[in-house]
């Protein structure tokens, strides 16, 4: 089948302005959104700019607006979208690079705030520490996340208020507070006890509708909430 | 620009980052990756990690060893194999200790399932020696030890990719660096390179491996005059998605997952009598073509189908639920009422840039090439000999990873800064000029297309004399072709038009290079299976390729096979 595209071009260093360029591709149903990007670059138009790398929602490098929705490229199949018009854009929220590649250095700097490592002060057992399958079960979800960004980008919270961790930087708080063995359970508490922390959420659920890998991206952050008022309060 | 740092680490995946946390407290090591760092491919490893904890039943190194040398096929180097087996547990605890979230037994301990060709007693029956985190488990070791590597003030270049090594006098100065973002050309002055820049399974149309791969490290050795190791063994994964090649865990057999062909037989156990269905993947993947061959694929089809109806919800959704979204996504098929059709898939390179057990890169005279280092998938130890295991291959990043680190440090003192040649750049300079300017010529997508087929239909899972030596003819053809290749993208902001053109030159010369090995060995051994010499012929053919680029063209040269406690034997499982 053929399929239409209205791709969103902008190289900051040469164009005025933001402009969409249209394309047209024949290809299968069961084929990726990403596939059909490539036949345009690689058959039609070598300039397009994308990132791409695993091309089966693992490494989290191809995030983009697909018809108004944030998702992966590679996990949007040609079958979902019988319309006359595909129109890819990117993330919302994050500045252009070019083409559908932006920028993400604010976005990656927020997930290192959160100190996404394991905190811990005694020094550990000769072998594993125990965990109970029952507490690390707790993590199952939210160590999902592969730093995709189509959750911050399709967070309305985050389009307005350039403070708010977002939420995948929450997700990653919720990994480790959650994880039996970190000791700074307390201190990572307090660091998202703020307007711009946990409670810069107020449940939209944009983030937990466009998962590429199904966490429960609110449901995380209200029980981030609700830790809390439990811990702190 | 040109940047200065003691040691460049190339690649962010699992060897890299292991090897960089070694050295970064004790020297200044900065690593380039052209991917964001936890975007690279270790990360798609699924299964797991292989370790003789014993945490589920009684294990022992020495069966770990014996297994990963049975699965290389007696190909593999047994003091590497060794140390592998002998290490991996205290690399796994260290893994645990900086936070991998591995799933847990009942009493609180990491959890370990079965996996293809890991056994109990010298091969008597299946153990259960893979560490994993669900079906994700590359993916959380990769989170974990990047920032961790973080926290201790790694540098990081991230989207910054090598394009060509500085020597100098047969020493290595340093690098030739891309920017993506900008387009600039950078050299990276160092005292040290270690190369860990994985594998290359964009050499075939169908494979697991993600568009990175692309074997830049690997090509860049050997147009260095560095030969290149046992590349004719390409491991082909049992179980890809049918029609598009992405990964379905072993550990879908390992949980119990059972392989049927379109009469609904459970084949392997013609194959595999003992460990049927956990059969290593070379032996795997033959059957597989062997039943599509003979007519009893689904439905007449090329592809079989993996059977996991019978292993519950539950289970799938709590060991194996990336791949059972795999299948929903990709073929709209719920894993739990229906099976998966599936088709082998290149997915390991066993071959790759020779080194010693600490990561020195050697040369043609078997001695360590001063500054060049190297680990993970572009690195051939041999570690995996002819085949190797699953779950052998993350444990191998980060024993290995960190006694290349530790080698780094300990070398470092004696290797001192060479001065820059003149320009070191200009070579790539001129290079990417004349890419820009040329508008006579194939694009770099049909050039690659037509390897990635003929790489495919003449020199994978089957060989035969005949079709290799056309696969030959035509990937020299297509190199030829190479020579005018043209883009379309003469800018330079993310110009991936560009930088695709130049790892075409990689995938290309390491396609030949594979197929003169295939052509050369004249046996069939692991991953390598010549229909013309189907028998193992340890009289004449127990011993590593070596391929090397002279002025005269590719010349090939054998070294021996270290054996130290496994005689080979015949392989039945």
């Amino acid at each position: 089948m053929d399929l239409h595209f209205k791709i969103f071009r902008f190289d900051p260093q040469i164009d005025r302005g933001p402009y969409f360029k249209h394309y047209t591709v024949s290809a299968e149903p069961e084929e990726r959104i990403l596939d059909c990007l490539n036949r345009i670059k690689w058959e039609q138009d070598g300039t397009l700019s994308y990132r791409m790398s695993c091309g089966h929602g693992v490494c989290g490098s191809d995030g983009m607006k697909i018809n108004g929705t944030c998702r992966l490229a590679c996990q949007a199949l040609v079958k979902d979208y019988q319309c006359p018009e595909v129109v890819l854009e990117p993330l919302p929220g994050f500045k252009v690079l070019k083409d559908l590649v932006v920028d993400t250095e604010k976005f990656l700097e927020g997930i290192k705030l959160i100190r996404p490592h394991l905190l811990s002060s005694a020094n550990p057992p000769e072998k594993e520490r125990r965990q109970t399958p029952e507490e690390r079960k707790r993590l199952d979800e939210v160590i999902r996340c592969i730093l995709c960004a189509c959750c911050t980008a399709a967070c309305p919270v985050s389009w307005i208020n350039s403070q708010y961790a977002g939420p995948a930087a929450l997700v990653w708080a919720f990994r480790y507070i959650f994880d039996s063995r970190d000791e700074d359970h307390l201190e990572r508490l307090k660091q998202i006890d703020h307007p711009a922390g946990a409670w810069g959420c107020v449940n939209h659920f944009e983030c937990t509708r466009v998962c590429p890998k199904e966490i429960p991206v609110t449901k995380s952050i209200n029980q981030l909430k609700r830790e809390i008022e439990k811990k702190l309060r | 620009m040109i940047f200065q740092h003691d040691i460049v680490i190339v690649g962010s995946g699992l060897a890299g980052l292991r090897a960089a946390m070694e050295i970064a407290s004790s020297a200044d090591v900065a690593l380039i990756s052209k991917v964001y760092p936890t975007r690279s491919h270790s990360g798609a490893a699924q299964g797991g990690i292989a370790a003789a904890l014993g945490n589920e039943e009684p294990d022992s190194w020495e069966w770990h060893m014996h297994d990963t040398v049975k699965g290389g096929d007696y190909l593999t180097d047994q003091d590497a194999a060794e140390i592998l087996a002998q290490d991996g547990p205290r690399a796994i605890y260290e893994l645990e200790h900086m936070g991998v979230p591995f799933n847990r037994t009942a009493d609180g301990r990491i959890a370990q399932r079965a996996f293809g060709g890991h056994t109990s007693n010298f091969g008597q029956a299946a153990i259960k020696r893979a560490c994993h985190a669900a079906d994700r488990s590359g993916r959380v070791i990769l989170d974990t030890l990047y920032w961790e590597a973080v926290q201790r003030g790694l540098k990081v270049y991230s989207e910054f990719q090598m394009i060509d090594l500085i020597l100098k006098e047969g020493k290595v100065a340093g690098l030739v660096v891309y920017e993506l973002a900008t387009g600039e050309l950078h050299v990276f002055h160092s005292r040290i390179v270690l190369l860990a820049t994985g594998g290359f399974g964009k050499v075939y149309k169908t494979t697991s491996n993600c568009f990175a791969n692309t074997g830049d490290g690997v090509y860049l050795a050997f147009r260095a005059g560095i030969p290149l190791e046992d590349m004719e063994f390409v491991q082909f994964h049992p179980t890809g998605v049918y029609g598009l090649g992405i990964l379905i865990s072993e550990a879908a057999r390992g949980e119990g997952g059972i392989l049927r062909n379109g009469r609904g037989d459970r084949f392997m156990e013609k194959y595999a009598p003992t460990i049927k269905d956990l059969a290593p993947r070379d032996m795997v993947s033959r059957a597989i073509d062997t039943e599509i061959r003979e007519g009893r694929g689904v439905n007449g089809r090329d592809f079989v189908h993996l059977d996991l109806t019978h292993l519950g919800k539950e289970r799938l959704a709590e060991k194996l639920s990336d791949i059972s979204s795999f299948a929903k996504i990709y073929l709209g098929i719920d894993p739990t009422r229906e099976p998966i059709p599936i088709q082998p898939t290149c997915h390991y390179m066993m071959g790759g840039i020779p080194t010693n057990l600490d990561g020195q890169v050697l040369n043609h005279l078997q001695r360590p090439f001063p500054g060049l280092y190297a680990a993970g998938e572009c690195a051939c130890l041999s570690l995996h000999g002819a085949n190797r295991l699953g779950c052998n291959s993350l444990l191998d990043l980060v024993v290995f990873g960190r006694l290349a680190g530790k080698k780094m440090v300990q070398d470092l003192k004696e290797l001192p800064w060479l001065e820059l040649p003149r320009q070191p750049e200009e070579r790539m300079l001129e290079k990417i000029e004349e890419l820009k300017k040329r508008s006579r010529g194939e694009k770099a997508n049909v050039l690659r297309k037509a390897m990635q087929k003929v790489m495919m239909e003449d020199c994978s899972v089957f060989r035969v004399e005949e079709r290799l030596s056309k696969a030959l003819t035509e990937v020299r053809r297509l190199k030829e072709e190479y020579k005018k290749v043209i883009i379309d993208d003469p800018g330079l902001r993310f110009n991936s038009d560009l930088l695709e053109a130049i790892e075409l030159e990689s995938l290309l010369g390491l396609a030949e290079v594979i197929i003169v090995s295939a052509l050369e060995r004249q046996e069939s051994r692991g991953a390598h299976y010549r229909e013309d010499y189907p028998e193992r012929d340890d009289q004449n053919w127990l011993k590593h390729t070596l391929i090397r680029k002279t002025d005269k063209g590719l010349e090939s040269s054998y070294k021996p096979v270290t054996i130290t406690r496994f005689q080979p034997k015949a392989r039945a499982y």
